[in-house]
């Protein structure tokens, strides 16, 4: 009699079941898709085709006199070589026309922008390799990805707190939080 | 308080105001205002709900007239050794851990219990009551230097902190130690906007900062020194009507006799 009564129950939870799992695996496979929307850089640039020029890391990314970071260039510097069309390549042309020569900066989307509350110094990382942070652009022939939070608006490829602070306890640095946070 | 010992750091930045200089112009309260984006209220009436970090008091000799005398009294965080707000944080969203000894106050972490402001003894701690609501056009204007602060969290004066990065990174920059910074190198807002000079700021062992030798004179005092919180802001002034406040004891108390702390 009792034996029954359970098995009952268990056959009446099973669409439960099949349900959970179902939201479950949807939840783990599918929402970190939905959630992020898929952004592609507005200049298709590439750095491996530049760095094949010869060109340097500091040649672009350049320190202020106050030890600030000057981060993507800007069309100054662009221009000096790309005033007018020189290549065959058609993102080239979608620069010198729709930037280069109308005066309006490119809107890079950066991967690496820390939330409002976050100071970053690349000074203090200065003695540091780029790649121990950034992905190797030097071979990057085509610009990744951005992946924008859809909920938050920030990018999913920033460094997460507690890779700052790994690297930081490994080399004695402080982890006060008003290190990072402002 | 076990397992909150005084911590002890190589540098220690501090001010000293001088109430004799001070003439209660409010212009430090207003740079602070802009540094720190916090948004104008449409409302400020109400004393309980404004946001400053910095804020001017009047005191007053209490005398009738020709004896009567004013003075003015500017109120940062006093960035205590011995801070009273640190320990009673549930979620260490408050700490006094990096080198400096300036009390951090950590926004996305505080839930807002406000413990730290009933534990401070100053009331240099505030509240947020709403989302902070900057005027058309303004919010192109926030610095960068601070992030905004949402409804339901508790802000505090942090001496211009993000400052004293960026005056590392220029000490990086020309080769400089950031960990020895010259007098002058970093000083907050508050200190550079004010006409009289009266804020003095800079790194309290350093002999070679001006503050270490004004910290020790004679006239210099910090505010309920009794209570051993070892605040980093002293004051000065010739006036002894001053210096006492200072102190509040009460009537029938010891001035300045600073209470041992087990
Ligand atoms: C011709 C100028 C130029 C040179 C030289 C150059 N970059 Fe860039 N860099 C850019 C531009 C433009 C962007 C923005 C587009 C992008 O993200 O691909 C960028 C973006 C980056 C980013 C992405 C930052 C982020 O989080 O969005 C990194 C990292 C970077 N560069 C590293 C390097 C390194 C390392 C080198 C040297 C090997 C280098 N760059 C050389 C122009 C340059
Ligand atoms: C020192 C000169 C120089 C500078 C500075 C420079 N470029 Fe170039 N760039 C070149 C050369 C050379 C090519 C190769 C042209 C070809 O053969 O197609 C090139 C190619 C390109 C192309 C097409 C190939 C590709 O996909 O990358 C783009 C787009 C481009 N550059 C954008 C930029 C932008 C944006 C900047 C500023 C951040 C910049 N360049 C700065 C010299 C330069
Ligand atoms: C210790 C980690 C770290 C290292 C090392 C590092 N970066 Fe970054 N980088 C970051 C972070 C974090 C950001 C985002 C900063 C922010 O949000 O303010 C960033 C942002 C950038 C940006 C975009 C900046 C902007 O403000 O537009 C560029 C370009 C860049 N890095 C290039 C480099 C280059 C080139 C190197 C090597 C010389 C380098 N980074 C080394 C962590 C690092
Ligand atoms: C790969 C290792 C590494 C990573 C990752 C790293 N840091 Fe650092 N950081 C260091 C080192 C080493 C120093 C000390 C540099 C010095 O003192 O000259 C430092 C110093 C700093 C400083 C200056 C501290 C001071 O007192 O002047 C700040 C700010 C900082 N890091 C923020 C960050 C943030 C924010 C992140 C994450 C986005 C981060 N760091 C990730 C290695 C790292
Ligand atoms: C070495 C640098 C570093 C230190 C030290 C550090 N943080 Fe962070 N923190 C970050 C970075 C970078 C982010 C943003 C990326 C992320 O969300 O992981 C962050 C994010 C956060 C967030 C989430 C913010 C949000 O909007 O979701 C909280 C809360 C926080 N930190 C609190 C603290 C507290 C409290 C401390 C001190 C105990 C601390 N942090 C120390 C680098 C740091």
């Amino acid at each position: 009699m009792e034996e029954k009564k359970q098995c009952k129950g268990c056959w009446g939870a099973l669409p439960f079941v099949i349900g959970f799992v179902a939201a479950v695996i949807a939840g783990w496979v599918l929402y970190p898709d939905l959630i992020y929307s898929k952004k592609t850089q507005p200049v298709n640039f590439s750095h491996k085709v530049h760095a094949e020029q010869g060109m340097v890391c500091a040649d672009c990314h350049t320190f202020r006199d106050d030890g600030s970071y000057a981060g993507i260039p800007t069309n100054e510097k662009c221009n000096e070589c790309h005033s007018d069309v020189v290549g065959t390549n058609p993102a080239e042309k979608v620069y010198v026309d729709k930037y280069g020569k109308t005066g309006k900066d490119v809107p890079w989307l950066i991967y690496q922008y820390q939330p409002d509350n976050v100071i970053f110094s690349h000074k203090a990382h200065e003695s540091l390799e780029c790649t121990s942070c950034h992905p190797d652009m030097a071979k990057n022939d085509v610009p990744p990805t951005y992946y924008q939070n859809k909920l938050s608006g920030y990018s999913k490829q920033t460094m997460r707190m507690w890779q700052c602070e790994r690297c930081h306890a490994e080399n004695g640095v402080s982890n006060a939080c008003h290190v990072c946070h402002k | 308080m076990s397992g909150h010992a005084f911590k002890e750091f190589k540098i220690n930045w501090g001010m000293v105001i001088d109430l004799d200089k001070c003439t209660g112009c409010g212009a430090c309260m207003t740079a602070c205002q802009v540094e720190n984006n916090i948004a104008p209220m449409v409302d400020a009436s109400n004393k309980m709900r404004t946001l400053s970090w910095m804020l001017v008091f009047e005191l007053s000799n209490g005398k009738p007239a020709p004896e009567a005398e004013v003075a003015y009294l500017p109120r940062p965080c006093m960035q205590c050794g011995h801070p009273a707000c640190v320990p009673v944080c549930p979620v260490v969203a408050t700490d006094k851990n990096e080198e400096g000894g300036i009390v951090s106050q950590i926004y996305p972490r505080c839930i807002g219990c406000r413990y730290c402001m009933a534990a401070c003894p100053y009331h240099a701690r505030y509240f947020n009551w709403e989302d902070p609501i900057f005027p058309k056009g303004m919010e192109k204007a926030l610095s960068p230097d601070t992030s905004t602060r949402p409804r339901g969290v508790v802000e505090k004066c942090n001496f211009c902190h993000t400052r004293l990065m960026h005056a590392k990174d220029k000490a990086r920059q020309d080769g400089g130690d950031p960990e020895a910074l010259a007098e002058g190198a970093y000083i907050p807002a508050c200190v550079e906007v004010c006409p009289t000079g009266a804020i003095t700021f800079g790194d309290l062992k350093n002999p070679e900062h001006k503050v270490h030798q004004l910290s020790k004179s004679k006239n210099a005092f910090r505010l309920l020194e009794k209570l051993g919180l070892k605040p980093q802001v002293y004051y000065m002034s010739n006036r002894e009507w001053v210096r006492k406040l200072g102190d509040n004891y009460a009537a029938g108390g010891k001035p300045g006799a600073e209470k041992k702390h087990s």
